[in-house]
């Protein structure tokens, strides 16, 4: 029953019931899914690259003035 | 000494092994400042996903397909399987891009460059005999397509996709070792020569050796990659 439940919530959000999105730009075709992946990719880097790690700015600091290389 | 004549190729393996690999470097202490950043986080994130598809697979092999097709915990690491390759590409592709946009081939590194160049190669193949390797009419769609693609560049029967028992092999056997042997080569090589400085960081240390006074820190060093 959950089961059910469960498929029929997802397949209103996601209905698979039908040939895939196609992306096509010139020579470029790409399925849709494809194209999100893709584009959360580079979201996912460059968030990797802006978002400070936690404690590095500490550890930084810690390293100067302990006078470590 | 044990008394080992010096010719032993024991000795020498050791030798040669311990010399490229000293101890302190294959499991050092901590990692240089600059490696905190989230950036660095997916190399050790696409290792962990080829565990979780190593598990996955090897429990899907040892319980077979009507397993994974008919029962709900058969589904269950059937979706950990497909879903942990997503990841393990997903993170592997994000790894690729940020060495290639800080050069990581630097300082010696080309082999480390290389060996993870051609892990993606390999686990490209890995996975697309994986999905022809599930018993179904998806299978059944990739497999007669990727025929028309491989037939169209010669491969011909040597690599056969509609071939399960073939596809089945190499899916579970062959390439999975290729693939972990070239990711233990390149953490090995990794650890050989130390995670990559940023580019920054490699100019400072080069104007500090030729004797002038270096730049400097720049406000976001250790954080940013």
């Amino acid at each position: 029953m959950i089961h059910a439940a469960a498929a029929a919530v997802l397949g209103a959000v996601f209905n698979l019931n039908h040939p895939a999105h196609v992306v096509h730009w010139h020579f470029i075709k790409l399925p849709l899914a494809n194209v999100i992946v893709i584009a959360l990719m580079l979201v996912a880097f460059a968030v990797a690259i802006a978002l400070p790690f936690p404690g590095a700015a500490r550890r930084a600091a810690a390293r100067r003035g302990g006078g470590a290389s | 000494m044990s008394g080992a004549p010096e010719s032993s190729w024991t000795v020498k393996v050791r030798e040669k092994a311990v010399e490229a690999l000293p101890p302190e470097k294959l499991l050092p202490d901590g990692q240089p400042t600059y490696v905190a950043s989230w950036i660095y986080v997916f190399g050790v994130a696409s290792i962990a996903s080829l565990v979780v598809i190593i598990t996955s697979g090897t429990i899907l092999a040892l319980k077979g397909p009507a397993w994974w097709h008919y029962t709900g915990v058969g589904h269950f690491f059937n979706g950990i399987h497909m879903w942990s390759v997503e990841l393990f590409f997903f993170v592997m592709v994000v790894h690729l891009w940020g060495k290639y946009w800080m050069s990581a081939w630097r300082g010696g590194r080309a082999r480390v460059w290389v060996t993870g160049a051609i892990t993606f190669l390999v686990a490209v193949p890995t996975a697309l005999t994986g999905y022809v390797s599930q018993q179904n009419f998806d299978a059944q769609w990739i497999s007669t397509q990727a025929k028309d693609g491989l037939n169209s560049v010669g491969v011909g029967a040597f690599f056969n996709v509609t071939n399960f028992g073939q596809m089945y092999s190499y899916h579970v056997l062959l390439l999975p070792i290729a693939v972990v042997v070239l990711v233990s080569a390149h953490v090995l090589l990794v650890r050989r020569h130390g995670v990559v400085p940023p580019i920054e960081l490699n100019a400072r240390l080069a104007t500090a050796s030729a004797g002038e006074a270096p730049p400097p820190p720049p406000a976001a060093a250790g954080a940013g990659s």
